[in-house]
């Protein structure tokens, strides 16, 4: 019922709230004419507005989902009371009752879903009366009082900024709670994954091949959850990727920040931060396309084997795609070094080069090493260019010239298609995807405190 | 020739009250001009600074003579907009002659600047910094002593003798300040230069700084650049009046303080402006 009633009460939400606005400024500017008043007319205005719309939201977060819960419960009383207890059905029975009572219903209901449509409709049509009454009436009251409330001495200043604070703690506790629910959702299935294998297994097995039988009776696939082949290839392209783009974008943003002329300055870190804009999925199919084949050939020339899809063609496009992060990072990094350290050091008598080394590099170093992490962390967390350029096979090899696999290819593996979500393969996504989270979440860490201690050292 | 050259001229050609005369220059300016773009921020100064022997630089803000100061060991180079022109001779030779190189120029003129500025780095390495970047210890003794030397110089020894593996950063702002001046030190040069060196420090840790530039112009050429003019009177034997960009008036600093002989320097010294 909320998506009908939803436009009407919100625009009148609004348009009370500005007419509360607007009422509450203009009676403030009549009572500034005989006195001086604490807050500016428009502190009264926006407070007034506050005043309305805040009671009228919690009213609508409250009520709509308490009504449409109660309305669901009596038309299927009204229907058979014996669907309450029938999970499966009641899901089925309330679904046709909705389609019913707005028209959408196609082929004959039974009598007992008209019945619970009749009552649908009705109960319907009265919560959204009701809610809207409730709602108006409540805004009514908020403007009555918010119009009292401006007086000489009133603090609308104050009170309007303590509203604002309070909005801000929601953002702020919105984007951490979002965190933590991820996390925990995570667990849990993490939980029911143990359950069904052991961690000891998961963590130090060299096999990695999540079958697992979906009949008793099937043989040959017990399954075998051991991550090290994902965690060896992993390790193995993110360690090419940073070996590409650690110097490369090292020396770019020292380029960048110490030499380049403002006029190379201006075009060419746009073009830069263009090359962090290009999504992945191209550079995945750049990798397998072109990087991927030019890689194979260059190792047949040199009279190695290199299997079609392999880790070296990943790690390299991951390199490139890694690159503008780290250059860019650094590049803020060494542009934050004050002048007076580099002043200091020429009037020393060092070159530009010396001073840029024992001064400019060692000052910036922390920072370096945390846009490094940083890199790192999304070159662990990356799946599309692995996707289409690493391959599949869980080998458990070290060599750059081999198909491997990574977590997160594996994740993506594990949930495409349709699943039963009891297996151990299924999972398995989420216990991969625990770690890989621990992983990356510990480099960050590491890369906060650098860069907490590096922020201590000047000012 | 401009109106402050010849006022320049003139001051040295009379200046004979017995206060330590320009005879023995270190370092000549002769009709030296600078340029920011567009803005002409040094006009055409003439100036001798005596060796061994701390010279002032006072004026108003926007003067020019931290700009001068920057001259004389080719700071303003890294400015890409500065031009700088006419001559400045150090001994004799000419310091923007095309075969000098500058990097060597500046291990022979140390600076000061107006703001402690320590490397992120421990306190033995600060002053270590130079002789390693010249070449100056041929062993790890060697340069101990250079270190120990060179903060005892700047008398900051004391204090930090038990710390020289602390990052130089952590001190005070006084103790900063002589960390720099032990840093400038420690590769020998012969001319310090200090742009407003006591102008971030309290009156105890500037009280400090003073008496320490007394004791180095036993060594070095000192050329300081300062707001204030009380400190010009204490610590300089010679004061240069910098005014819009113009030397007004140079000569022994008692002559300035007690009888300047223009209008200007008079003003400023009273307190007129500036």
């Amino acid at each position: 019922m909320g998506g009908r009633v939803a436009p009407v009460y919100f625009s009148l939400m609004v348009a009370l709230a500005a007419l509360a606005f607007m009422a509450a400024r203009a009676r403030a500017q009549q009572v500034s004419r005989g006195e001086a008043l604490h807050s500016r007319p428009i502190y009264h205005g926006l407070f007034a507005a506050c005043f309305v719309l805040l009671p009228m939201l919690a009213i609508y977060a409250i009520a709509v989902p308490l009504a449409s819960g109660a309305i669901e419960r009596q038309s299927l009383m009204a229907a058979d009371p014996a669907l309450l207890d029938d999970a499966l059905r009641r899901g089925a029975a309330f679904r046709e009752i909705q389609d019913l009572a707005a028209g959408r219903f196609s082929g004959r209901p039974s009598p007992a879903i008209e019945a619970g449509a009749a009552v649908f409709a009705y109960l319907s049509g009265l919560a959204r009366w009701g809610v809207g009454a409730l709602g108006l009436s409540v805004g009514l009251v908020g403007l009555l009082y918010a119009l009292r409330a401006v007086t000489p001495l009133f603090r609308a200043r104050n009170r309007f900024e303590a509203i604002v604070r309070l909005a801000l703690l929601v953002c702020a506790g919105i984007a951490v709670l979002t965190t933590i629910g991820i996390v925990f959702s995570v667990l849990f299935e993490t939980i029911r994954f143990f359950q069904k294998v052991s961690p000891t297994e998961f963590l130090f097995g060299t096999q990695w091949s999540p079958q697992t039988a979906i009949r008793a009776d099937q043989g040959g696939s017990s399954g075998a959850f051991g991550i090290l082949p994902l965690v060896a290839g992993t390790a193995l392209i993110s360690t090419i990727a940073i070996f590409i783009a650690g110097p490369i974008g090292l020396f770019a943003a020292i380029y960048m920040a110490e030499y380049a002329s403002p006029r190379f300055r201006a075009w060419a870190k746009p073009v830069l931060e263009i090359l962090a804009g290009i999504p992945t999925v191209v550079l995945g199919f750049f990798a397998a396309l072109t990087v991927a084949p030019l890689v194979r050939e260059f190792g047949a020339m040199l009279g190695l084997n290199v299997a079609s899809e392999s880790a070296l063609a990943a790690g390299i496009v991951m390199g490139m795609m890694i690159i503008p992060f780290v250059s860019s990072l650094s590049d803020d990094v060494i542009t934050a070094v004050p002048q007076s350290l580099r002043d200091g050091s020429l009037a020393m008598g060092a070159t530009h080069s010396e001073t840029i080394q024992r001064v400019v590099l060692p000052a910036a170093l922390p920072g370096i090493v945390s846009a490094f992490m940083l890199a790192i962390s999304r070159a662990v967390g990356e799946t599309m260019i692995v996707v289409m350029a690493a391959g599949l096979a869980a080998n458990l090899s070290f060599n750059p010239l081999d198909a491997v696999t990574t977590f997160t290819v594996q994740i993506k593996t594990i949930l495409v298609g349709d699943q039963e979500f009891d297996s151990a393969k299924t999972l398995a996504a989420f216990a991969l995807g625990f770690v890989l989270f621990f992983f990356t979440l510990t480099l960050n860490v590491i890369a906060l405190a650098i860069v907490r201690k590096y922020r201590e050292q000047y000012d | 020739m401009s109106f402050a050259s010849e006022t320049a001229k003139a001051l040295n050609a009379g200046d004979a009250q017995g206060a330590p005369k320009a005879a023995s220059a270190k370092v000549a300016a002769r009709g030296v001009n600078v340029h920011y773009g567009e803005k002409h921020a040094l006009k055409d100064v003439f100036v001798d600074i005596p060796e061994k022997a701390v010279t002032a630089f006072i004026g108003p803000s926007g003067c020019g003579k931290s700009t001068f100061l920057r001259c004389i060991n080719r700071m303003n180079d890294t400015i890409s907009t500065c031009r700088v022109t006419g001559e400045i001779t150090i001994d004799g030779k000419d310091i923007y002659d095309r075969m000098l190189d500058p990097v060597l120029l500046r291990a022979r003129v140390g600076m000061v600047f107006q703001k402690p500025n320590p490397f992120p780095k421990s306190i033995y390495e600060n002053v270590a910094y130079g002789p390693r970047l010249h070449g100056l210890a041929r062993s790890k003794a060697e340069l101990d002593e250079i270190v120990v030397r060179s903060l005892r110089r700047a008398s900051l020894f004391e204090e930090v003798k038990d710390r020289l593996d602390d990052p130089g950063t952590g001190l005070s702002g006084g103790q900063q300040q002589r960390l720099c001046i032990a840093r400038a030190i420690a590769v020998s040069p012969e001319v310090i230069l200090m742009d407003e060196p006591c102008s971030a420090l309290d009156p105890i840790a500037t009280a400090k700084i003073e008496e320490l530039i007394d004791e180095l112009r036993e060594n070095f050429t000192i050329v300081i650049v300062t707001h204030s003019m009380q400190q010009a009177a204490r610590v300089s034997q010679r004061t240069a009046f910098f005014h819009l960009g113009s030397l007004v008036e140079e000569g022994a600093t008692d002559q300035i303080f007690t009888n300047p002989k223009d209008r200007r320097t008079q003003d400023y010294i009273t307190g007129r402006f500036g």
